[in-house]
C-alpha cells in the first residue's frame, strides 16, 4: 500500500494572461507524492505554490498537462476529489462571523457527514486541535495560530485521505507552529494521512518526508531533505569579516571557491575542500587589511542548498543570479 | 440527492446567521426602506403648491381683483408682489423673488365681456415642476372663471327674454373625471412603484454583494474546495434574501396602507406571488453583476448606475412614453419596468392577472433567463 500514489502531476502547467502577454504560474511540472508521505513544495513567494496547489484540487483550470489526486482528475472529477481531500487555503478564510462550533457543523453538514457522526467527531477534533473552550468564540476572534488549528480541524472532518495545506503557519507565532506540525505528524502517525504542504520555510522543509523546490513555476528538485543538501557540490564555511562587501568580493574571485551566499552579515562560502581552502580564505583576507571573527566549516543546510540550486538552475538559463527571499529564521 | 439538500440547508443556514449578524447591513436594509417611504410621504411632493407670484394689475376693476382672488383661492399662488409693467416681473423673476407672475391687461372687463379675454401668465421655466404646477392651476382657474362668468351673462341675458345667439357665447363646459385617483394624491401614484424601486435596488445590492465579498474575503474558495454545487451555492444565498425582500415589501406596504392611508384595491396573494418573480429576477440581476464585477466597489458602481437608469427610466415618475425610443429600450431592460405597472395595476387601480398578463410574463421569462445565465457563469473554479 505505501508505494500507492496519491497524487501526481505530469507537465502540469499553468499561464495566465496578463496586459503584457502571458505569465507563466506553473512550468511543465511533474511529480508524485505516494500515500502516507508528507511532502512540501518549497520556494519564495510568487514561485507558483498556490497554483499548483489550486490546479491540483482543480480551483483553477490547467493550460497543459495532467494531474490527479487518489486517481481521479483534478479538471473532471473534481466533486470526487473534494470529497475526498481537505484543503486549507492561503489567508483565513473560514467565515469569520461564525463561531468555532457554527464554523464545525457548517463544513460538517457541507461535506455530507452524518448527524451520528458529527456527534463522536466533532468533539474529538475541537480536542484536538485544542478549541473545546473556544466553541461559542467568534472564528474573527480566534488569535493566528488558533484560527489555523480552526482551519485545520474544518478541512479534517470528513475524515479526507489527503490534506492540502497552502502556506499553513503564515502569520503564525513560532510556538504555534510549532504546535500546529506536531498536530500534523501526529495525522501521519495516527490515519497514514497524505500531506501536501507548501511553504516558504525552510526548516519546516525538515519536518517533510519528500520535499520538492520550486522556483519560477519550475520544479527544480525533488527528494528527501537530506538528499537535497547532498545535491549542492562542496563543503560551507562561514566567516564574519570586518568588511562586507570587499571580503564578498574577494571571496568569489578565490581558487576553489564554488559560491559565496550572504546570510545577514555573515558570509557562507562553499568550496571544495573545506580543510584546503579556510587557510588560504584567511591569509587572502589578512593580505586585505580585512579582519574576521573566525572561520568556521558549518553543515549545509536547506535554506543554503536552496539557494545554489536555485543559482545553478539560473546560471544554465544564462540569467542575472537572482535575489531570493526566503524564510529561513523564526 | 439527500447531501445536496444537508448542503443547501447548510449553506441557508450558514448565510441567514451571517445576515442577523451583520448588524449595520441590516439595519440599512430595513431602515431605508422607511426613510424613503416618509421621504415620499411627507417631504417630497411632485406637485407645487404656494408659487410666489407677482401681479401686474393694469385695469384695477372688481373683475381683475376679482380674477386674483381665484388664482389665491387655489392655493398655488401667492401673491407676494404688485408691479406695473412686464418688465419688472421679468427682473424680479431673474432676481430669483418670485417664480410665477400675472398680467391681466387694461381692457380685462371689456375682453370678458366679448369673451377674448387674454390674461398673461409668465413662469419661470428654471423650475420645471414649478411650471408645470403653476400652468396648469392657472389654465383651470382661468376656465372655470371663464365659465362663471359666462354662466352669470346667461342669466342676465335670460332675463331678458333672451337668447344664447344674442349673448354670442356658447356656455362650454369640460368636464373632467380622474379615475382611481380622484383627489391626485402623489401619494398614490408613487407607492406602489417605490415599493417596486427599494425592492429592486436592494434586491441587487445584496445579492451582488454576498457573492462578491465572499469572492473577495476568499471564503468561497474554502466553500468551492467542497462538495458544493454552484447551483446550491447560489440557492443557499438567494434564498435568504427572498425572505429579507418579502419583508421589505411586508414594511413598506403596510406603511403606505395603515399609517399613509394609500386604498389597496387589488388582490394580495396576486400582489405576493408577482413580487416574488420580481424579486427573483432582480436578485438574478444582482447575481449577473457580480460575476461582471471583480471587486465590491465595482459592484456598488454598477448597482448605482442601475438605480439611476431605474429611477429615470422605469416609468417610476416620469411617464415612459414621451421618453425617446432608446431611453424606452434600456428601461425595457429593467425588470422594475414591468413591476410598476403590476404594483400600479394591484395597488391602485385594482385590476387582475388579466389586465397586465404580458408584463408578468415578461418578469418570468427574466427571471429565468439571469438566472440560468448567471448559474453558467458561476463555475466551480476561480478562473
Amino acid at each position: 500500500m505505501t508505494d500507492e500514489i496519491a497524487l501526481s502531476m505530469e507537465g502540469l502547467s499553468k499561464r495566465f494572461r496578463t496586459s503584457g502577454g502571458w505569465n507563466i504560474a506553473v512550468d511543465h511540472l511533474s511529480l508524485q507524492v505516494r500515500r502516507g508521505e508528507t511532502y512540501g513544495l518549497i520556494g519564495p513567494d510568487g514561485a507558483g505554490k498556490t497554483t499548483t496547489i489550486r490546479l491540483l484540487l482543480g480551483l483553477l483550470s490547467r493550460t497543459e498537462g495532467k494531474s490527479s489526486i487518489l486517481g481521479f482528475d483534478s479538471m473532471n472529477d473534481v466533486y470526487e476529489i473534494r470529497e475526498r481531500v481537505g484543503y486549507i487555503a492561503q489567508q483565513f478564510v473560514l467565515p469569520a462571523d461564525l463561531t468555532v462550533m457554527e464554523n464545525m457543523s457548517f463544513f460538517a453538514n457541507i461535506q455530507g457527514v452524518t448527524r451520528e457522526e458529527q456527534k463522536n467527531h466533532i468533539p474529538e477534533l475541537l480536542a484536538f486541535a485544542g478549541l473545546t473552550d473556544f466553541t461559542d468564540r467568534l472564528a474573527g476572534q480566534l488569535s493566528g495560530g488558533m484560527k489555523k488549528k480552526l482551519a485545520l480541524a474544518c478541512s479534517l472532518i470528513h475524515e479526507p485521505q489527503v490534506v492540502m495545506l497552502d502556506e499553513p503557519t503564515l502569520g503564525v507565532d513560532p510556538v504555534s507552529r510549532r504546535e500546529f506540525w506536531n498536530l500534523l505528524g501526529n495525522l501521519r502517525a495516527e490515519h497514514g494521512l497524505t500531506i501536501f504542504v507548501c511553504t516558504p520555510y525552510m526548516d519546516e522543509a525538515e519536518r517533510c518526508t519528500q520535499i520538492g523546490l520550486i522556483y519560477e513555476g519550475k520544479l527544480i528538485a525533488s527528494d528527501t531533505p537530506n538528499q537535497i543538501k547532498h545535491l549542492v557540490a562542496g563543503e560551507l564555511l562561514e566567516l564574519t569579516p570586518s568588511r562586507f562587501v570587499p571580503a564578498q568580493e574577494l571571496m568569489t574571485g578565490l581558487e576553489g571557491v564554488l559560491e559565496v551566499q550572504t546570510y545577514g552579515e555573515k558570509l557562507h562560502v562553499f568550496v571544495d575542500q573545506a580543510n584546503r581552502r579556510m587557510a588560504q580564505i584567511e591569509a587572502a583576507l589578512k593580505a586585505e587589511g580585512i579582519t574576521d571573527e573566525g572561520i568556521r566549516p558549518i553543515e549545509v543546510r536547506m535554506e543554503e542548498a536552496f539557494i545554489s540550486l536555485i543559482r545553478r538552475q539560473t546560471n544554465t538559463e544564462m540569467k542575472p543570479a537572482p535575489e531570493i527571499a526566503l524564510k529561513g529564521r523564526v | 440527492m439527500q447531501k445536496s439538500r444537508q448542503r443547501l440547508v447548510a449553506l441557508i443556514v450558514k448565510e441567514t446567521m451571517q445576515l442577523l449578524r451583520d448588524r449595520r447591513t441590516l439595519m440599512m436594509v430595513l431602515g431605508l426602506p422607511l426613510i424613503e417611504l416618509f421621504l415620499f410621504g411627507y417631504a417630497v411632493s411632485l406637485t407645487v403648491y404656494h408659487i410666489p407670484t407677482a401681479i401686474v394689475d393694469q385695469n384695477k376693476t372688481p373683475q381683475s381683483r376679482d380674477f386674483i382672488q381665484a388664482l389665491v383661492n387655489s392655493q398655488y399662488f401667492d401673491v407676494t408682489e404688485n408691479l406695473q409693467s412686464q418688465g419688472q416681473v421679468v427682473d424680479e423673476m431673474d432676481a430669483g423673488h418670485v417664480k410665477a407672475g400675472v398680467v391681466i391687461p387694461p381692457d380685462f372687463p371689456t375682453d370678458l365681456e366679448n369673451g377674448n379675454a387674454n390674461v398673461l401668465i409668465l413662469l419661470d421655466g428654471s423650475d420645471s415642476f414649478s411650471v408645470q404646477s403653476g400652468y396648469s392651476a392657472a389654465s383651470i382657474v382661468a376656465q372655470n372663471y371663464s365659465i362663471q362668468l359666462t354662466a352669470e351673462k346667461i342669466d342676465q341675458a335670460g332675463a331678458a327674454a333672451g337668447s344664447l345667439q344674442q349673448a354670442n357665447v356658447m356656455p362650454i363646459t369640460t368636464s373632467i373625471q380622474v379615475l382611481y385617483n380622484p383627489d391626485l394624491r402623489d401619494l398614490w401614484f408613487i407607492l406602489p412603484a417605490i415599493i417596486g424601486m427599494i425592492l429592486q435596488s436592494m434586491a441587487v445590492v445584496l445579492s451582488a454583494m454576498a457573492v462578491v465579498r465572499e469572492r473577495e474575503v476568499g471564503t468561497l474558495e474554502q466553500i468551492l474546495a467542497t462538495p458544493t454545487r454552484p447551483l446550491e451555492l447560489i440557492l443557499g444565498k438567494m434564498i435568504p434574501l427572498l425572505v429579507l425582500c418579502l419583508i421589505i415589501i411586508g414594511i413598506t406596504l403596510g406603511l403606505g396602507v395603515f399609517w399613509f392611508g394609500v386604498p389597496f384595491k387589488g388582490s394580495f396573494y396576486l400582489y405576493l406571488w408577482l413580487s416574488l418573480l420580481f424579486i427573483a429576477s432582480s436578485l438574478g440581476l444582482g447575481l449577473l453583476v457580480s460575476t461582471i464585477a471583480r471587486n465590491q466597489r465595482q459592484a456598488q458602481q454598477i448597482t448605482q448606475m442601475l438605480m439611476i437608469f431605474s429611477m429615470l427610466l422605469t416609468g417610476l415618475i416620469y411617464p415612459r412614453n414621451a421618453m425617446p425610443a432608446l431611453s424606452q429600450f434600456i428601461g425595457d431592460l429593467i425588470p422594475l419596468t414591468y413591476f410598476i405597472r403590476i404594483s400600479r395595476g394591484i395597488v391602485t387601480k385594482g385590476v387582475g392577472l388579466a389586465f397586465f398578463w404580458g408584463d408578468a410574463l415578461v418578469l418570468l421569462i427574466y427571471g429565468l433567463v439571469v438566472m440560468v445565465t448567471a448559474s453558467f457563469n458561476f463555475k466551480n473554479r476561480l478562473d
